[in-house]
């Protein structure tokens, strides 16, 4: 049995078109219930990832976006002040006790992705999304909770967790994130994928494309990322790119060079790179790829 | 998909994988117990195909970084195929222990006498290692790093090395940032009101929230104001420090950058242009006599008088790039420092030529500022830039 061409033939069901090693990497995660730490450039399809596992199991997504400053409250749970300060009016003259034990119980209780995430009857897919960008503190919280899968809660005591969500975490690699973190996960570095690869992400996601169309496109891309650009474009660029030139019934691209190069605006985003890739930059590439 | 037990897998595959471990740990893989009977439990899954998949799954399961990522393949053939005999892994750039660090291939080590021949062998390099490479465990990336970061700025000439240069500033600073955190705190006057610990204290007053519980936030973000010696003698060494400014500049939340030589210019907006090329350009129109000589005290005084009141407050680090050399007075340099003492928090002095053998801070101007500067450091590479984050981060 292959499990891992299984899965991979499974995502490409649902557009995403993953490698072996990627493929390999999800069926360990089933596997072992680790969670799955995705580094790599911007565009490369980290966030993707995660939401082809949530519709290959046929499951909610819940996403966390870390940012600076990131806390529980944001992350964990809150209190629904506004309703606990309308129960406590409203039990005014009753015990004290008893009323504080009404508004602190789990029916004022605000989920937030991570507590939301454990108390799921089905096991969701949390996506942890670039967790380089939260504080060091943070990190140490969230690996507390991804090793045990319970969460306290002062005025409610420990919730534990009713099914293992599928965690998937990506960083950009801004800040160096702890060992002890990196140890608890399984690892897949993502690179921008190779002209195949990406051609068949074309296919799968755009079902109208020509196959020599989707594999020039692919290729173009892949010298673009070549030169020097200020940003690199991603697949997402590619998939918008692609999609123009489709929707002006670009069928080859030499054949219409004018259209390639007034579309590149869907893969060039600063001024800077549009200057650098001119028209007869654009024709050399043409040439090369055609 | 059946997760059998490890003893199902036969005794000698044990020991070779634990071998494989013990050669990823040598070279710099972060690799615990918990991870290496995973992976005999991965081994042993019925759904993984050993010849086709150990790679990938293993490769997953074990490495936790990108210079692991990258390195893995090599190791992997080097030690379960035998190609590569005694390869050597260019891992460290630290030659003396990248030479130790031989493979041990699997066909060469059965060789030596069957399968037990592995445990005692592993012990075996275990002492040897104990007594010259006790601290294993240098990654390439990081000691890529290391290389570059000891060169002094002069010798860094090729474009790539000054934007690998400019990368690690960029890296320093943003790692500086993430220190300072946006947390809050209870606190009795703050602004933000804490919802729930006030709700709690209501509890008493029947819900009416008489006394407010407030946060307010732990740490004011560090501002950087960087003055930056422009003048002839430190000619070498501006064109990286300028890089590193521009990296502090495009990550810190305050910062600000002034140039001096015989002038004083205030050069954060041309710094804070994203494309480096062109804010150096906008930078040369500006600072018009870069490269001339130096008057320090003169440009701390139009920077005490003219700009200190705005741009340097209680939590400010005043960071000053320069080798002292002063054509004007000692005294004012002196009385200046004082000043500007009184109003920041820190000052901090980095002179390139601190990195040079025997050097002794005897230039007259810096005499004088001596007394007042909190870090007098070296900055003649990235290294000592890089040494400074702990400081700075304390602040």
């Amino acid at each position: 049995m292959e499990q891992r061409q299984d899965i991979a033939d499974r995502l490409a069901a649902i557009g995403y078109i993953a490698d072996g090693e990627l493929a390999t990497a999800l069926v360990l995660m089933e596997m072992l219930q680790r969670p799955l730490l995705v580094e790599g450039a911007a565009g490369v399809g980290k966030t993707e990832i995660a939401k082809a596992l949530a519709a290959l199991h046929g499951t909610e997504l819940i996403r966390l976006q870390c940012y600076e400053g990131l806390d529980r409250s944001d992350a964990l749970y809150e209190w629904n002040y506004q309703r606990q300060l309308l129960a406590i009016r409203a039990r005014e003259g009753q015990d004290a006790a008893a009323t504080e034990a009404h508004v602190f119980s789990a029916d004022y209780l605000m989920e937030r992705p991570l507590l939301a995430a454990i108390r799921r009857p089905i096991a969701p897919v949390l996506l942890i999304d670039e967790i380089d960008r939260a504080d060091e503190e943070f990190e140490a919280f969230l690996l507390e909770v991804l090793s045990d899968f319970q969460v306290s809660i002062p005025e409610l005591g420990t919730v534990k967790a009713l099914t293992i969500p599928r965690v998937v975490l990506t960083s950009n690699d801004t800040r160096e994130l702890s060992d002890a973190l990196r140890r608890r996960c399984l690892y897949h570095a993502l690179d921008f994928p190779d002209v195949d690869r990406e051609a068949r992400i074309l296919l799968a996601r755009l079902p109208g494309i020509d196959t020599t169309l989707a594999l020039q496109i692919a290729r173009l891309m892949e010298q673009l990322r070549r030169q020097e650009l200020s940003k690199v474009p991603g697949i997402a660029e590619t998939l918008d790119w692609a999609a123009a030139l489709v929707g002006l019934k670009v069928t080859r691209l030499e054949e219409d060079r004018a259209a390639v190069y007034e579309t590149l605006s869907c893969v060039l985003k600063t001024r800077e790179d549009r200057a650098r890739i001119s028209r007869e930059v654009t024709e050399r590439l043409i040439g090369k790829v055609a | 998909m059946s997760l059998q037990n490890a003893e199902d897998l036969g005794p000698a595959i044990r020991r070779h994988l634990a071998g494989f471990v013990r050669t990823l740990r040598d070279n710099g893989f972060k690799v615990g117990l918990a991870e290496s009977s995973d992976a005999l439990r991965v081994l042993s899954a019925s759904g993984i195909d050993r010849a086709g998949q150990a790679r990938p799954a293993l490769k997953a399961l074990l490495c936790g970084r990108r210079s692991d990522w990258d390195g893995f393949d090599t190791l992997f053939d080097a030690y379960w195929s035998g190609r590569n005999v005694k390869l050597r892994i260019p891992v460290s750039g630290n030659a003396a222990l990248a030479n130790q660090r031989t493979i041990k291939t699997l066909s060469e080590q059965i060789s030596q006498g069957g399968e037990t021949a592995l445990a005692s062998d592993v012990e075996r390099r275990d002492a040897d290692d104990a007594g010259e490479a006790a601290p294993a465990g240098k990654r390439e990336g990081a000691s890529k790093f290391e290389t570059l970061a000891r060169t002094d700025f002069r010798k860094i000439a090729d474009p790539d090395a000054i934007a690998a240069a400019h990368k690690l500033a960029e890296r320093l600073s943003r790692r500086m940032r993430t220190h300072l955190t946006r947390r809050a705190r209870i606190a009795r006057r703050g602004r933000r009101i804490d919802l729930r610990r006030t709700i709690h204290a209501s509890l008493g007053t029947g819900g009416t929230p008489l006394r407010l519980i407030l946060r307010k936030p732990r740490h004011k973000p560090l501002r950087l104001v960087i003055l930056l010696d422009a003048s002839g003698s430190m000619n070498l060494y501006t064109g990286v420090f300028i890089r590193f400014v521009h990296g502090v500049l495009d990550h810190f939340r305050e910062a600000e950058a002034f140039l001096f030589h015989t002038r004083l210019v205030h050069v954060s907006d041309a710094l804070r242009e994203k494309d480096t090329a062109r804010a150096l350009d906008r930078l040369g129109l500006m600072a018009e006599g870069v490269g001339g000589g130096t008057r320090v005290g003169e440009a701390l005084a139009t920077f005490n008088r003219w700009h200190a009141a705005r741009v340097v407050h209680s939590r400010t680090c005043v960071m000053i790039f320069s080798d002292g050399y002063d054509t004007s007075p000692p005294e004012l340099l002196g009385a200046e420092m004082a000043h500007l003492k009184r109003r920041c928090r820190r000052i901090v002095w980095l002179n390139p030529l601190i990195g040079w053998e025997g050097y002794q801070p005897s230039a007259r101007g810096m005499a004088a500022a001596l007394p007042h500067i909190d870090l007098f450091a070296p900055a003649h590479n990235l290294e000592s830039l890089a040494a400074l984050e702990p400081y700075l981060a304390r602040l």
